[in-house]
């Protein structure tokens, strides 16, 4: 009843194979990104840019990145932080040696560096898989945050270490530096995000996408029916860390403005990231989406429902945030351990019948 | 979905948090969880029961209640910027955030939003120069100024040469730990010593490899900049590897009871810098046990009075209450803005009259901050551990650092930070000439008693 579904015929192979191929969903896309480029750029403020909006963007950009390496190829990584790193000080060399380059340009050149450095650190992905390449992925984690502590190259020697994104400009707005307007900030990683998961889908749907899934399926069976091994699961770990990569300049530049090596990107990022795609769902681009608002998200909703609201002491609040997401992440795996995004897919095909059971 | 729950509930709590008139909104970045509780919980609580000795006995600053918003930062940076962006809208006059990250992540952000930042003894030390960093104040002293201090304590105590002897640094490896090392570098040049580099990764539990390190190399001196449970660690290796603690010494963040205590008997000789008293034998605990603790109203569990870093609560609510005054008094009015807090922290006289006045007799150094020097006048002294008393005591008197070395350091590293970020240094008036404040305040009189004379006239 809710999905009027009544009177949709598609007349074309290709209406056929769009991604909301009901009306009603792709209306209510269409309204919810219009919502978010239009209305929600003269209601921001500082607060909601800082601590909902742009860490949201961020951790989407690294769990779409993650989930296409994770979730779509099956190769596991716990080196999504230091990519993170990897994509930071690049995007921070590069504004401090070329001041006139663009910031656009300076993130996607940055996910290049990333994805570069990312093929360097999955070639072990050709000998080993599973629980070993985690280890493997591991070894980059820490060897990628000791190499910027050690080399004060990467930091312009600075005495303290810290990075910080100097004040950047574009079509006459300051974008990066303390002194830019949230909706400036908010609507560029919007669009970054937008942008950057409509191309994910679009991979992860084609040839690319499904030679990933043949070699997470089976990837000796894939082999024997012609899929490269060797360009594939490379090609994936390029794919992601381009995304882990683009997400960490974005952190530093758009929303920290400073950073630490060792305090921004440590084994918990990488961590959190994974936790993102399990609980939002493995080879789903809904699922990062999912995964990234619920682990980013909800410990703040949480601190100003009882800080806020029920007025609790601050140590107490932090406590219950703390045992209510852990509680909330066991209860969603356990009524659907496929993630968030497998739930939503059941609810929206119950929801095309209802009020019918089938 | 998501967006409107979310929406509906922040709406609520700002709803809920809207400020009532005429109060000064003091928020307290705090951390009662983590890692670094063990040091949070007694700063908070200090801060928190000075804030409500104002309230009971005088009734606020001048008669202006003040309002304290606390945050839990959990010594996190994303959770501090957080806790800063939640709290600033609110009409909060000053920062404390009590961590030299949170700090670095909000020393543009306050500068462009013009509130003042008071980083007391850690933070970017470089700010000490008023001239480019025009909202942050580091006084009583710097990073920098604690390291030669410690150094000239060493020198005093080899007799007045340190030629060819080691001297370790054992630091809590993020910015904080890293501030000294440029100045222990440039000492080690002056005074021909060698220094050794320890780094202690967050947080500091692991340190069992450094201090066998510490054990095989045999370093004259260990120099420690920890916080949180790294200093509880390091003074517990420290005493298994028996290393004479009376050449341990720690900076005045390293240097608590929840230290100490754990090691037990261990930890006997420990010595650290500090800028403030020990103990609760000073006349402000006589109104604070009034007023405060017998009336039920002291923050927390209550059981961290007199403990050292609750004193550092205590001096650094102090001194941002008599900023808020110098800001009313320079400004003439009670109700005050953020910048004219920023006026009241610039123009802050502490002196040891005021002290006594205060209750605070010879607890601390007198401070005067100018345009120039927001990093104060740099003192410090030692303290140490007696483990059978289970108190501290200072030992030494109050002495400065080097301040040539310190300086040429300040002045350099604040001209990089300033050509990086495209700031202009301001202009500062000469310091023989009258602060700001006193000349404002010199014209308002002047004013008041033209009024009076042009009343007059009109009479006659």
């Amino acid at each position: 009843m809710l999905y009027r579904e009544a009177g949709e015929f598609k007349t074309s192979y290709q209406a056929d194979l769009a991604t909301f191929p009901i009306r009603f969903d792709l209306w209510g896309f269409w309204a919810i990104m219009a919502f978010a480029a239009l209305v929600v750029p003269f209601l921001i403020n500082d607060y909601w840019e800082q601590a909902i909006f742009l860490p949201f963007f961020v951790f989407a950009l690294a769990a779409l990145g993650l989930n296409i390496l994770t979730g779509y190829c099956g190769q596991v990584s716990l080196g999504t932080g230091g990519f993170m790193a990897v994509g930071a000080y690049a995007s921070y060399k590069l504004m401090t040696s070329f001041p006139g380059l663009d910031i656009v340009s300076i993130t996607l050149i940055s996910g290049a560096i990333t994805a570069a450095v990312g093929i360097l650190f999955g070639l072990p992905s050709l000998r080993i898989k599973g629980f070993y390449l985690a280890v493997a992925t591991l070894a980059a984690q820490f060897f990628l945050i000791w190499m910027f502590n050690k080399w004060g190259w990467f930091y312009n020697y600075s005495a303290s270490g810290q990075i910080s994104a100097p004040e950047r400009t574009m079509f006459g707005l300051a974008i990066t530096g303390a002194n830019t307007e949230p909706a400036v900030t908010y609507l560029f990683c919007f669009a970054f995000l937008f942008v950057f998961a409509w191309v994910a889908r679009n991979l992860v749907r084609g040839r690319m996408g499904r030679s990933w899934m043949a070699i997470r399926d089976m990837d000796i069976a894939a082999e024997i029916i012609g899929v490269n091994p060797l360009m594939t699961k490379l090609s994936a770990f390029a794919v992601s860390s381009f995304y882990i990569g683009m997400s960490g300049a974005l952190y530093l530049m758009l929303w920290k403005g400073a950073a630490e090596g060792t305090e921004a990107f440590p084994i918990n990022v990488s961590f959190n990231v994974l936790f993102m795609i399990i609980i939002g769902g493995l080879g789903s681009i809904f699922g990062s989406l999912v995964g990234a608002a619920f682990i980013v998200l909800l410990p703040v909703v949480f601190k100003n429902v009882f800080v806020g609201a029920l007025g609790w002491p601050t140590d107490i609040a932090e406590y219950c945030q703390i045992m209510l997401l852990g509680s909330l992440i066991i209860i969603f795996l356990i009524a659907e351990p496929q993630g968030i995004a497998a739930l939503w897919r059941t609810a929206k095909e119950k929801l095309r019948l209802w009020p019918f059971p089938h | 979905m998501k967006l409107t729950k979310l929406a509906i509930v922040v709406a609520t709590a700002l709803a809920v948090a809207t400020p009532a008139a005429a109060e000064m909104v003091f928020p307290l970045l705090s951390y009662r969880t983590g890692p670094y509780a063990p040091n949070g919980i007694p700063f908070a609580d200090g801060v928190s029961d000075y804030f409500t000795l104002l309230n009971e006995r005088d009734g606020g600053i001048d008669g202006v209640p003040i309002k304290m918003i606390e945050c839990e930062t959990a010594y996190n940076t994303d959770k501090g910027v957080e806790c800063y962006e939640a709290t600033k809208g609110q009409g909060a006059l000053y920062y404390q955030p009590l961590s030299t990250g949170i700090t670095y992540q909000l020393i543009p952000k306050v500068t462009a939003d013009g509130i003042p930042l008071h980083s007391m003894g850690y933070g970017r030390t470089s700010a000490a120069n008023g001239k480019i960093f025009s909202h942050i104040f580091n006084f009583p002293g710097t990073y920098w100024d604690a390291a030669s201090i410690i150094v000239k304590h060493i020198i005093d105590q080899e007799g007045g040469s340190i030629e060819g002897k080691k001297i370790a640094l054992v630091y809590h490896n993020s910015a904080y730990g890293k501030e000294p090392i440029r100045t222990l570098e440039e000492l080690a040049k002056k005074h021909g010593y060698e220094l050794m580099l320890l780094p202690v990764d967050h947080p500091g539990q692991e340190q069992k490899a450094t201090w066998l390190q510490v054990r095989s190399e045999k370093p004259d001196y260990v120099l420690m900049w920890g916080w949180g449970v790294m200093n509880q660690v390091a003074v517990q290796e420290a005493a298994n590897i028996r290393f004479p603690m009376d050449k341990f010494i720690g900076v005045w963040w390293s240097a608590s009871e929840n230290d100490t205590v754990p090691a037990g008997d261990g930890a006997d000789g420990y010595k650290a810098v500090t800028f403030h008293g020990v103990g609760s034998d000073y006349p402000v605990y006589a109104d604070l046990q009034k007023y405060v603790y017998d009336a039920g109203k002291s923050a927390g569990a209550g059981d961290q009075h007199g403990y050292v870093l609750y004193n550092r609560g205590m001096v650094s609510a102090m001194w941002a209450a008599e900023a808020a005054r110098t800001a009313q008094k320079i400004h003439g009015v009670k109700d005050i803005t953020p910048a004219m807090m920023r006026d009241g922290f610039e123009a802050l006289d502490v002196d040891e009259a005021r002290l006594a006045e205060l209750g605070f007799a010879g607890f601390t150094v007198p401070v005067n901050v100018s345009c120039a020097s927001h990093g104060g006048p740099g003192l410090g002294a030692i303290q140490q551990w007696n483990a059978k008393t289970q108190t501290w005591s200072i030992i030494t008197d109050y002495v400065g650092a080097d301040r040539e070395v310190v300086d040429a350091l300040i002045d350099e590293d604040s001209a990089a930070y300033a050509a990086e970020n495209n700031i202009t240094p301001r202009e500062c008036p000469d310091a023989i000439v009258m602060s700001m404040g006193e000349i404002v305040s010199e014209i308002r009189a002047m004013q008041s008693r033209l009024g009076e004379l042009l009343s007059m006239l009109e009479k006659l």
